[in-house]
């Protein structure tokens, strides 16, 4: 039974309607939305002058969802996108539900509820109309704005209806019919960003550009060793620095994203502030991270890997029989490292704290969990915290944490002031939760045909007492798991003082890039071409778990149609490579063409992308940036981007030694949407993780060199016919 | 110190350490915000404005050697047509995802197409290098160059299409 959903509809200050939704889980539920008591909810107000107002209630962090969301909502009202205004909501989770940015969710979650939340304020327009003219609400339509009665030629407009609907009884979420999907005037069609014309313009939007009267600025020093404390500093000298306000010690606070020990300085610019650091000494207890190295890892890894797997994450048949028994055999060992997350915008957050209570202007992917640790560890309850979500200059993950938020509310109520604490990029790239780094030993099995008849994975990664550290896990259903006759997936964790978390397509990221090139292995091993292999591998259209077969051959297959996939001529030193992968709900398939120059030079040429994320791509503009973007970032991940533990500290401090991509390197993106039968799923991040293995895969094809850990190291790719 | 300095068409006159770089002062004493601070080094080119015309990485110039320099800053870049028409090619083309890289993107843009009305890939390479931008909207940015020289949009190092 599906429980009647809540709504509320009241008058706005100044006579507009205003519809204010919740959702019951049971609803959401029935929905395919994410199990439990999930609440949505979304925000509509129309003035009498016919301006329609939406409030888009999640993060924006680049991902577009500012326009997305009131787009929905939009189409189903049946107002022009013209007339929408859109404002951004706070945090609060009572009035809107779940608001964040994560895991590629927010079209899943939203694009059925959000619908509906437009629907049923068209519906009560319609009804107001109707009473109106006293004629049957059927008899009514809309369009642009307006409720019309074709019969006797009389139409009214959403803003002279709106105060009169406000008093209609709110309809049944669940029973209010949609639109067909062919009568669509906003969704399918492009919109670009709301906030663009003002970014373009330099208008002050993001979290670094809040001011507020009367505020401080503050830098927090944290110990170069994670988890380690500050005993002591010459406090006294930073003090006396010019411009400086106060400089104190903060103590620990316990977890990773909560308050770590270290040193603030607060000062009247951030400037001096940061300045101030060039005199600060401070006398760190570094703690048993100081230990910790990723050279040290590798050798643990390297001895772990020989021993019977601590856990199993899944098996089917019999690998170690069937791997003896296979005419052929493969082994091979790959590996990854840590890597940031690296923000444009540095971490950094606002708080003024006042009669026990913190007001907070944050960039922050998870508003909710910021207020929560901001309460706890200032010892306030939820209520004591307004949060207001500033527009992110990039999120990729890093911003679903909320250290830099308790930070700025602590120093707000050491000082008793407001404060903007801006983090500079050392500490952006020194403090963040990285991508694990992880090392995967692989034993593969096949038969005189080359089919595959036995593969086995020993994951070595990081975490203690059984549980993987955040991001750091590897599920059942990991292709080819339960694609495979005899399969062995087990896991043995190291304890790691270094704080994890999920960047990206977290996970997927790394986990795309060993088991799609290691597929790549087999296929070349089996004398096959590693398209068609790839095909031949997911078999019949099945569907297991929540994966459908059949969905990645359609994607394969179209990948290489348009990548012209066997049908290229490659010139020496060229390869093109193939790799799919199923995450956050869709399905890509992606070919790179890649060459290999002088001193193994890597340049990547193209990519073809192929993804189905279902019906429809509600904002092609948006979803073709997101899709050439989440590409990008994966080839830069591949081709530079390491953090390096030593000494229980990273060495990379900014943009020389830890590279994002740069204009010269980026290829062209060719991107393809594959449209099925399927509710719209999200594309941040999907398109991230084949991207690596088909660029190795190319490199493979273009050099012999098999590339088995990140990032791509251009010696081993040196070609012997060119200088090297 | 005291420094009289003009930025975008006006006389500023403050007080400043000499090493303070222009990016602070015109973030945090002009209340200029637009300019934006990646990395302090001059890798990311976040906080790129104009000197004399010129795309220059404010976080590493010193207030003291500003002198008498015309600043422009990106909420002044409409002031020309070339600027106008960077920032009318940004919008058309929806180069913009987080955003944050964009005013260095659309200032080191703008100063390339005042010296060169008609780049080709490779110009467009050399001079936007210096820009990162993290969302990597790399493919939009060379579109938007092109489209606001008045050429067309295909990317010319594209030999598969």
């Amino acid at each position: 039974m599906m429980r009647r959903a809540f709504l509320r509809a009241s008058l706005a200050v100044g006579g507009g309607l205003l519809l204010d939704f919740s959702i019951p889980g049971a609803l959401a539920k029935a929905r395919g939305a994410a199990a439990g008591p999930a609440a949505l909810n979304a925000f509509v107000q129309i003035s009498s002058e016919g301006i329609v107002t939406i409030v888009s209630k999640n993060p924006e962090i680049g991902q577009g969802i500012k326009t997305m969301l009131p787009m929905l909502i939009a189409e189903e009202l049946d107002v022009d996108w013209g007339a929408v205004r859109i404002e951004q909501a706070m945090s609060d989770p009572a009035r809107y539900g779940l608001q964040f940015a994560g895991g590629s969710r927010a079209t899943p979650l939203n694009w059925d509820a959000l619908r509906r939340v437009g629907a049923a304020a068209r519906q009560m327009l319609v009804s107001a109309a109707a009473q109106t003219w006293s004629v049957p609400a059927a008899e009514c339509e809309t369009q642009s704005g307006k409720v019309i009665h074709a019969r006797t030629k009389r139409s009214l407009s959403y803003g002279s209806l709106a105060s009169k609907a406000a008093l209609i009884p709110p309809p049944d979420l669940a029973a209010l019919p949609l639109k067909d999907p062919k009568d669509f005037k906003i969704i399918g069609k492009s919109h670009p960003g709301v906030d663009s014309p003002l970014i373009v313009a330099g208008k002050p939007l993001f979290g670094i550009d809040v001011t507020v009267p009367g505020m401080l600025y503050a830098v927090f020093v944290k110990s170069p060793v994670f988890g380690g404390n500050a005993v002591s500093a010459n406090l006294d000298a930073v003090k006396s620095q010019p411009g400086i306000r106060d400089a104190f010690i903060v103590p620990d606070s316990g977890p990773f994203n909560g308050l770590a020990s270290g040193v603030a300085i607060v000062a009247n610019t951030w400037w001096l502030a940061n300045k101030a650091r060039d005199q600060l000494q401070v006398v760190w207890e570094e703690g048993a991270t100081a230990a910790q190295s990723s050279e040290g890892f590798a050798k643990q890894a390297l001895e772990l890997q020989a021993q019977t797997p601590a856990a199993k994450v899944w098996s089917e048949g019999d690998a170690t029989q069937a791997l003896a028994a296979s005419a052929k055999q493969l082994e091979a060992a790959y590996s990854y490292p840590f890597i940031a997350h690296a923000t444009l915008e540095p971490q950094n957050c606002t708080a003024h704290f006042k009669d026990g209570k913190v007001e907070i202007w944050a960039p922050t992917q998870n508003p909710d969990a910021g207020r929560k640790i901001v309460a706890k560890t200032l010892g306030l309850t939820d209520a004591d915290i307004t949060i207001h979500m500033i527009r992110c200059g990039g999120g990729f993950g890093r911003r679903l944490m909320n250290d830099y938020m308790v930070e700025s509310a602590w120093i707000s109520r050491e000082i008793g002031a407001p404060v903007k604490l801006l983090w500079n990029r050392p500490d952006d790239v020194q403090h963040d939760f990285y991508r694990p780094a992880g090392f995967h030993f692989f034993k593969a099995g096949l038969d005189s045909a080359g089919k595959l008849q036995a593969f086995k994975d020993h994951f070595v990664s990081f975490g203690q007492d059984g549980k993987a550290a955040s991001s750091a896990d590897m599920g059942a259903n990991e292709f080819p798991a339960k694609f495979v006759a005899n399969l062995e997936l087990g896991m043995t964790l190291m304890p790691l003082g270094v704080p994890t978390g999920p960047l990206r397509a977290p996970g997927s990221n790394a986990l795309a890039f060993v088991f799609q090139s290691f597929i790549d292995e087999i296929a070349h091993a089996a004398g096959q071409d590693p398209l068609q292999y790839r095909i031949g591998l997911l078999g019949e259209r099945r569907v297991v778990g929540a994966f459908d077969s059949g969905r990645m051959i359609d994607v394969l297959a179209l990948a290489g149609e348009k990548s012209g996939w066997g049908k290229r001529t490659v010139a020496k030193g060229s390869g093109m490579g193939v790799a799919f992968y199923y995450s956050h709900l869709g399905y890509f398939a992606e070919v790179v063409h890649a060459t290999v120059g002088a001193g193994g030079r890597v340049t990547v040429d193209k990519v073809w992308v192929v993804g189905d994320v279902g019906s429809h791509i509600i904002n092609p503009t948006s979803a073709e940036n997101q899709v050439q973007g989440a590409a990008l970032d994966g080839i830069g991940e591949a081709l530079a981007q390491v953090i390096t533990l030593r000494s229980g500290r990273v060495v990379q401090s900014n943009f020389d030694d830890f590279p994002l991509l740069r204009m010269n390197q980026a290829p062209p993106v060719e991107v393809h949407f594959l449209k099925t039968d399927h509710p719209p799923t999200g594309l941040g991040e999907p398109a991230l993780p084949p991207v690596i293995p088909a660029l190795c895969n190319a490199l493979f094809a273009a050099t012999g060199v098999r590339i088995r850990s990140l990032p791509i190291d251009p010696k081993l790719l040196m070609r012997p016919d060119l200088p090297a | 110190m005291q420094y009289t300095i003009q930025v975008n068409g006006k006389a500023q006159s403050l007080s400043a350490d000499p090493q303070m770089p222009l990016l602070w002062v015109l973030r945090d004493v002009l209340d200029l915000k637009g300019t934006k601070f990646g990395c302090g080094r001059s890798f990311c080119g976040a906080c790129t404005v104009h000197l004399n015309g010129v795309a220059t990485r404010s976080c590493v110039t010193p207030i003291s050697a500003v002198g008498s320099a015309s600043v422009t800053t990106i909420e002044a870049v409409a002031s020309t047509p070339t600027g106008r028409a960077v920032q009318n090619a940004w919008l058309a083309v929806d180069v913009v995802q987080c955003g944050y890289c964009q005013a260095g993107q659309i200032m080191s843009a703008s100063a390339l197409l005042a010296k060169n009305p008609k780049p080709n890939d490779a110009d467009i390479d050399q001079a936007m290098s210096g820009n990162i931008c993290r969302c990597a909207t790399y493919s939009r940015i060379r579109a938007a160059i092109k489209q606001a020289a008045g050429l067309p949009t295909v990317d010319s190092r594209d030999r598969f299409l």
